[in-house]
């Protein structure tokens, strides 16, 4: 069966050390991030004082005026427990009079301007603070586009973005993040009640040992299907992988040049570093 | 119990896994004579560099522009041969033909003059790697005569194929010089990444199957997000781990090499007397010929 396992240890040491290296080799010694209260900021945040000293790492809480009490406090006991520089900005007065235009708006579109709104946040304090933006995307949510395009998604490095979630829970358990933190049901809170397993309609443990065959293992739909997995869970997610590409790419420029960004003018982002 | 006299022979091998600046040929040659200088003065003999030590991996348009030709009226390459006098030299680096092909490629220098460049012969083009996208194929794989006795390079990709350490081991080397720009990857629940375990597992196997030194000198640091894994390895001719460096960090990794062991473990398994060349090549043959 499929073993979704790692080696804490090692992937501490990996994922901290590209902060460090990433961060660094452009100049700055400091990172800025959102912490949520959820499980994916909790790692990342503990993963950037790990790598760059408490004192180098600056947590922001955004919360929205429906954001859980549970959020805010699980933000504060991340907070509390590394000692981390902070601030806390209540985002409702940027959040409001964009919803208010329109009475019918949904809970995805307030969902995307609560996320974009953080981004802003976000990188306005990494001026203020001279510190990277660290990313919070796992692979799970990655891959199955579940997340906002320039919101939650925005960052300058994302360290946890090649572990599923089952994967990014292991290694929370090995980094001390708070037990809480680790145990709640994983919940995006941009609306009361929200929870992700509810609104993708599959577990994070079903979903990642089914990635993992298909991404990780390169398995063909079928062989999925005669590994246990029902057919109908297998081709809805090959369509959220594939649907949400566009999430995961620049935006496509149209050639006309002989050389174009994007085609054939190819450079790491470390070039000269 | 063999009376006779022989040749006391020893190697002191560094090995630096170094971490380099992607494109900044300067900057990487200024590391790699810091590190000749610490080798030297730790009395090192041979000193190994990564694969395109000098230059980076990951070039993609920077071939061009990162590319020089070992000679010694080369910027960078005077300083590594006048450095050779003291110590003898793997460098990495990319190499430009005068029908200006670029070739990844190591070079052996020994005593201000290069002895060997060996172009790498398998540019792996899949998976995270596009290396044939950018650089032309090396054609030949040749063992050189060095004053350690006889030595072959290979670069990455080169000894994930079985037939280039082969060919080496037939042409005479007793001394295999791997170097590599290997990007750790494969985590799991073991204490090593998949990409460390099978680069291990094959130094090991050459090194016991062609009852020779094998040493492998992995470079370090990040490129974007790929992680080098460093972990350099020597194995000596019984498949014996000799030295290891740290995974991850930079690091000069020396060992004091025993080139009589090739003697001995050669008396007890006589594998290369008794390599049967000529049926290799006439099933070579045969199995080219089926068309």
């Amino acid at each position: 069966m499929v073993d979704l396992t790692i080696n804490t240890d090692v992937a501490h040491q990996i994922l901290t050390s590209f902060i460090k290296s990433e961060v660094t080799r452009v100049g700055y010694s400091r990172a800025v991030l959102n912490l949520s209260g959820g499980l994916d900021s909790a790692i990342s945040c503990v993963l950037a004082v790990n790598a760059l000293g408490a004192e180098n790492v600056f947590a922001l809480r955004l919360p929205y005026r429906t954001s859980s009490q549970d959020s805010l406090d699980h933000a504060q006991l991340i907070i509390d427990q590394f000692k981390i520089p902070n601030e806390t900005i209540d985002i409702s007065d940027m959040v409001d009079p964009l919803i208010k235009r329109d009475p019918n708006i949904s809970n995805l579109r307030k969902g995307n301007i609560m996320a974009r709104v953080r981004m802003i946040a976000l990188y306005d304090q990494s001026e203020v603070f001279k510190g990277l933006p660290i990313g919070t995307s796992n692979k799970t949510e990655i891959l199955l586009g579940y997340s906002t395009l320039w919101g939650d998604m925005a960052s300058a490095i994302n360290p946890i973005g090649d572990l599923y979630k089952t994967q990014a829970r292991q290694l929370a358990r090995a980094i001390n993040v708070p037990v809480p933190i680790i145990d709640k049901p994983p919940s995006a809170d941009l609306w009361e009640g929200q929870t992700d397993e509810n609104e993708l309609g599959f577990t994070y443990d079903e979903v990642d040992k089914l990635l993992y065959l298909l991404v990780d293992q390169r398995y063909s739909p079928q062989e999925c299907i005669e590994e246990g997995f029902n057919e109908k869970f297998v081709t809805a997610v090959i369509t959220r992988i594939r649907r949400n590409q566009f999430k995961r790419m620049m935006p496509p420029i149209a050639k006309l040049s002989n050389r174009t960004i994007g085609y054939d003018f190819l450079y790491l982002r470390d070039w000269g570093t | 119990m063999f009376n006779g006299k022989i040749r006391e022979m020893k190697l002191n091998l560094s090995l630096a896994q170094i971490a380099t600046k992607l494109g900044d040929v300067d900057a990487n040659l200024e590391k790699h004579l810091t590190y000749i200088k610490q080798a030297k003065e730790q009395k090192t003999d041979l000193l190994v560099f990564p694969e395109l030590s000098l230059t980076g991996y990951v070039l993609q348009d920077l071939v061009a522009s990162v590319a020089h030709k070992p000679t010694d009226d080369d910027p960078v390459f005077k300083h590594l041969l006048k450095a050779s006098h003291d110590l003898d030299l793997v460098v990495g680096f990319v190499d430009e033909d005068a029908r200006h092909r670029f070739y990844i490629a190591s070079a052996y220098l020994s005593g201000g003059k290069v002895l060997h460049v060996h172009h790498k012969v398998y540019l792996p083009t899949y998976g995270l790697f596009d290396e044939g996208r950018f650089f032309a194929w090396g054609d030949s794989i040749r063992s050189f005569d060095t004053r350690f006795g006889r030595v072959g390079m290979l670069i990455c990709e080169d000894f994930w194929h079985a037939s280039p350490p082969y060919l080496l081991w037939l042409d005479g080397a007793d001394i295999m010089l791997f170097s590599s720009a290997s990007p750790g990857r494969g985590l799991n629940d073991k204490e090593k990444l998949d990409s460390a375990r099978w680069v291990e597992r094959v130094s090991k196997a050459y090194a016991s199957m062609f009852t020779a030194f094998v040493a492998h000198c992995n470079r370090v640091g990040f490129e974007d997000g790929l992680l080098f894994w460093g972990g350099a390895t020597v194995n000596d001719p019984n498949g014996e781990l000799l030295a290891q460096g740290p995974y991850f960090e930079e690091a000069l990794t020396n060992v004091e090499l025993d080139l009589n062991q090739l003697r001995r473990s050669r008396a007890r398994l006589p594998l290369l007397r008794d390599e049967r060349t000529a049926l290799v090549q006439k099933e070579l043959d045969r199995i080219l010929s089926r068309g």
